[in-house]
């Protein structure tokens, strides 16, 4: 059994809104990841995919609030830590974050190795100079394949994709054990959105971290990049299973609607009908008190609207959430 | 497509040169088409390719350097104000960016007014307009009595793109120009927007031209594809002809950088 680098317990988040209405945004969501391991975590906008990525860093400012349940890094629990401590100990270190949006997080006003010292300083106790920073990112840069001139470039001197991989190399600058990539190539074009998933897959190889979470609404680039996958829909994980098994035989009637969202340019999908999923997904200000994709089911019964849905194991590693038996559910897809 | 009478809108050597002298930027380059009617057709590249200068060129947004645009057979005049409303009747265009696309100041039944106005339906009673808006909305998806006395920051990013497409079915123009329409939503809402523009071009015969770095996309949609390289058309033809054999070692490359799921995704030739 290879070492868990992050594990996570039943972890509740919320949010409290200005009216003080709670929102669970995140609700009773496990996850566990391997040394060396990537898991992808799918689902529409809304679902509470990027909440989770804050969530998992143990880190929580106003409006999020944790809850309950349990953060544990390499045998480490975070949770419950107070919010200092974790910036100095936890961020950049053990656990780091990329951003969905790298366009709007780089300081305008600074120069790149600015932005690298101030993260070494606010995340790493031991000393360091300005020097030794500049040398150590010079040399990470070029292996993660930047020219070392990025670091005395402002961000509006760099396009698009350029500051995506700068603020990759730089939230990997103090080796973290698990990387969080939160939609890093949504923006982008599909090469640099290639040059993104490179890099990213050079540091899984190179050892500079020992685990990912890949968070995005693209399945055919998750299918690509992680070994698991995760569907999240409405603050719940509703189906987990390897990539494989995700993309190609999905079970639970929102990841099918999903995969049937699938657009790639390969032979015979031209002209094929896309499935769409109607409906929104639910307000979770006050959650549904059954299954939450009963409302947009197409195989919705009666009591889906009542009973709470329990995750459910089929074998190691393969969940899902829903009422049906696995039989019933390829019987029902097989007859659509 | 050499079909001269059926053309809706065709170009000739558009070009558009920013800055002069050493600064001198050329976008699009000597670039011709000719887009027949009810066809759909898409227009790839990469960022910074000259797609969106293109795609402003041909609503008139901004001026042509060199070439002409003609506009079902006619050379386009736009020089006054007036010729220039009159134009934008028949071409219409939805943007990426849904967040910016409206007045933040305006509520969405003004919107949806402007256009009822802009098709000389001033004078129609409150009940019609009513109901025209009723429709619109209903084509979409989306219910027009939650959606009156909002303002636009108040719904989705998605529903925000619907009411774009419901604008574009008051008005009902001949071309619509769709500048990425979907690459600030998610997929599952993308499949929704993608099958209503379908749907709307089926029922009103319209033009449709998309601007997209997504090849797969323009496989899915397009009758044909137009490959742009730094302002210049490299390869054109049926969507299956480009695609499917691509002649153009730049078309070859961009269909390598979409990740797949039934064939191997390339990594290596980054």
């Amino acid at each position: 059994m290879s070492r868990v680098m992050l594990e996570v317990k039943e972890l509740t988040t919320k949010y409290i809104t200005r009216f003080r209405e709670d929102v669970y945004a995140v609700d009773h969501v496990s996850l566990k990841v391997e040394e060396g391991k990537s898991l992808g975590i799918a689902g529409e906008s809304g679902c509470g995919k990027s909440t989770l990525a804050l969530s998992l860093m143990g880190y929580y400012f106003a409006p999020l609030h944790y809850t309950s349940g349990e953060i544990i890094i390499d045998g480490r629990t975070i949770s419950g830590m107070d919010p200092d401590e974790i910036r100095k100990s936890i961020l950049g270190t053990e656990i780091s974050y990329i951003p969905q949006c790298a366009m709007d997080a780089l300081n305008p006003t600074q120069k790149i190795i600015n932005f690298v010292e101030d993260v070494i300083y606010a995340h790493q106790s031991a000393s360091i100079t300005k020097k030794e920073i500049y040398e150590l990112a010079r040399e990470r840069f070029e292996i993660l394949g930047l020219p070392a001139e990025v670091l005395q470039k402002y961000p509006v001197e760099l396009s698009g994709g350029m500051k995506q991989r700068t603020v990759i190399a730089v939230s990997v600058i103090l080796l973290p054990l698990v990387l969080i990539a939160d939609e890093p190539s949504s923006a982008l074009d599909v090469t640099s959105q290639k040059m993104v998933i490179k890099m990213l897959r050079d540091l899984m190889e190179k050892g500079y971290i020992k685990a990912m979470i890949f968070i995005t609404h693209e399945l055919p680039l998750l299918y690509n990049v992680t070994d698991d996958i995760m569907v999240m829909y409405a603050g719940q994980i509703v189906e987990k299973g390897t990539a494989k098994e995700t993309v190609f035989d999905p079970l639970h009637p929102y990841s099918k609607g999903l995969m049937g969202s699938i657009i790639v340019p390969e032979r015979g999908l031209r002209g094929t009908k896309l499935a769409s999923i109607p409906g929104v997904p639910p307000n979770l200000k006050n959650p549904p008190a059954g299954c939450r994709f009963a409302e947009r089911c197409k195989y919705v019964l009666p009591e889906c609207k009542t009973r709470s849905i329990d995750f459910r194991e089929v074998e190691d590693g393969r969940a899902y959430r829903c009422i049906f038996s696995e039989e019933q559910l390829r019987e029902a897809y097989k007859n659509d | 497509m050499t079909d001269e009478n059926n053309s809706c809108l065709s170009g000739k050597g558009l070009t558009k040169v920013f800055g002069s002298g050493g600064q001198k930027c050329v976008a699009v380059d000597h670039v011709d088409f000719n887009f027949n009617e009810g066809e759909i057709i898409s227009i790839v590249g990469e960022s910074g390719s000259g797609k969106t200068t293109l795609a402003k060129m041909l609503l008139g947004l901004i001026s042509i350097t060199e070439g002409e645009v003609y506009f079902q057979g006619k050379k386009r005049d736009i020089r006054t104000q007036k010729k220039k409303q009159e134009y934008w009747k028949n071409i219409q265009a939805i943007f990426q960016d849904p967040f910016s696309s409206y007045n933040i100041f305006n509520k969405i039944d003004s919107v949806l007014l402007d256009c009822i106005y802009m098709r000389g339906g001033r004078r129609l009673s409150h009940a019609k307009k009513v109901e025209l808006m009723t429709e619109a909305c209903g084509f979409v998806n989306l219910k027009f009595e939650e959606l009156t006395n909002k303002y636009p920051f108040e719904l989705s990013g998605g529903q925000m793109q619907r009411l774009m497409i419901a604008r574009i079915f008051l008005l009902k123009p001949k071309i619509l120009l769709a500048d990425e329409p979907t690459s600030m939503i998610d997929a599952c809402s993308r499949a929704t927007i993608l099958d209503m523009l379908m749907k709307l071009r089926n029922e009103t015969g319209m033009t449709l031209i998309f601007i997209t770095h997504d090849i797969g996309l323009a496989y899915y949609v397009s009758d044909s594809v137009y490959i742009m390289e730094h302002g210049k058309f490299v390869e054109s033809g049926s969507a299956d002809k480009v695609i499917l054999y691509p002649a153009q070692a730049y078309t070859r490359r961009l269909i390598s950088d979409v990740p797949k799921i039934h064939e191997v995704w390339d990594l290596s030739t980054v």
